[in-house]
């Protein structure tokens, strides 16, 4: 499973770092680490605008977000 | 859930312009109804941190921007006290993009005001700020970022509220060390529960949208995404409708108010802005919330851009309606080599 730990970022760089795991992995689920409102709203958009499913967990310190390829 | 939240982030932008014209009509310098560099410029002077007479008081937008974050996020649970990405870099990071703005006369947001106004200087600037995000974005995407920051305690996240608590006391009660333009754009000025209150909803909708006048290109540009541009063109519609129905719009590049037109220097100034915001992850304001908010590297920042101010007059680095300084040439070459080499330097290898 790929991972993306984007904790303590500050925006953008979780969906820097989110892009670059998608377009390297292309169709392949992943999942993203966050610890902010801001990081999971902007990682959660890029995902959909890219076609994917995003599913959010509350963890302890912040988001779980699964991003799925569309139809997988 | 996506239409709504991309309706919300235009409208905001749109009443965010309204107000940014409205303020001029009610008292604010011309096309400077909102500035974020120029009024951390007005409260380093009156501080005694510059002693330049025509530029000293204490804005109470910016307290109100601070406190209102605050205030929403608490209000949304989204207080999170948190630091140590790079607070260094930041604090000279915020010192250079209030210097390339005072180069321009002008943050991201007055450069739209300005536009708004009839200014074409602003296109100049515009186009500055969107090469220095483009610059900017090249070093994102080599992996360039300051570092995690991590959860600190709660206590850390109240000083930048407090210490505007402590300005507004001061701007209330001005004690004999406080400086007060008599005269210049220090001096013009709406009422201060006015400004105080413009500032609150602007805190508010801004932290709510997480509103950006950088973002908002960078991630047109770098993600082809389209929702933070909107919060930028709401607001260039809002104050260029306003200032329509006001009359404050008069076109061209002359004789407009606190400008110049250098376009060189107007062009880099911005750049430097840009490229600085872009490192840092928001515009002067998007920091401003962001301090409001716990985050205490945006809280160095916003230290990072008094003290840019104070030595932009200081050391004359500022322009002036005459044009720009030669030592503040020499400042947005010393920024942008300090940018880029921050940008070049902090990459992660991967």
């Amino acid at each position: 499973m790929i991972e993306v730990d984007a904790r303590g970022f500050s925006c953008p760089i979780p969906v820097v770092k989110t892009t670059q795991a998608l377009d390297g992995h292309p169709g392949k689920p992943v999942i993203v680490l966050v610890d902010s409102e801001v990081a999971r709203e902007n990682v959660s958009r890029l995902a959909r605008s890219r076609g994917y499913s995003v599913k959010v967990e509350q963890v302890l310190d912040g988001y779980r977000l699964q991003l799925a390829p569309a139809g997988k | 859930m996506a239409i709504s939240s991309r309706i919300t982030i235009i409208l905001a932008g749109l009443i965010f312009g309204a107000l940014g014209s409205l303020l001029v009509e009610w008292g604010n310098p011309g096309n400077m109804g909102i500035c974020v560099a120029c009024f951390y410029r007005d409260i380093a002077g009156a501080l005694g941190l510059h002693r330049v007479g025509v530029v000293q008081y204490i804005r109470p937008e910016i307290i109100g921007f601070v406190l209102g974050a605050f205030i929403s996020a608490y209000g949304f649970r989204e207080f999170r006290a948190r630091g140590g990405s790079s607070p260094m870099v930041r604090f000279f990071l915020g010192a250079f993009v209030v210097i390339g703005a005072l180069v321009f006369l002008g943050c991201p947001i007055r450069a739209l005001l300005r536009l708004a106004g009839g200014d074409l200087n602003g296109i100049t600037a515009v186009a500055g700020l969107i090469l220095g995000a483009v610059i900017g974005i090249l070093f994102l995407k080599q992996g360039f970022n300051l570092g995690r920051s991590s959860a600190t305690k709660r206590a850390n996240g109240w000083i930048v509220p407090v210490a505007m608590l402590a300005l507004l006391l001061l701007a209330i009660f001005p004690p004999g060390f406080i400086f007060e333009s008599e005269k210049g754009p220090g001096a013009t000025h709406v009422a201060l529960w006015i400004a105080l209150l413009a500032g609150l909803v602007v805190g508010i909708l801004v932290q709510r949208t997480r509103m950006c006048m950088v973002g908002g290109w960078r991630d047109l540009f770098l993600i082809k995404n389209t929702h933070l541009f909107g919060g930028i063109a709401g607001f260039f519609v809002g104050a260029l409708l306003l200032n329509l129905i006001l009359g404050h719009v008069s076109w061209g590049f002359e004789g407009q108010p606190v400008a110049h037109t250098n376009h060189l220097w107007n062009f880099l100034g911005m750049v430097l802005v840009g490229l600085g915001s872009v490192l840092l992850g928001g515009c002067p304001l998007r920091q401003t919330i962001l301090s409001g908010e716990g985050d205490t590297d945006a809280g160095m920042t916003v230290l990072g851009f008094f003290a840019g101010a104070a030595f932009a007059h200081n050391f004359l680095l500022a322009s002036t309606p005459d044009g720009p300084t030669d030592f503040g040439q020499v400042a947005v070459i010393v920024g942008l080599v300090f940018a880029m080499s921050v940008g070049f330097l902090m990459r992660d290898r991967t």
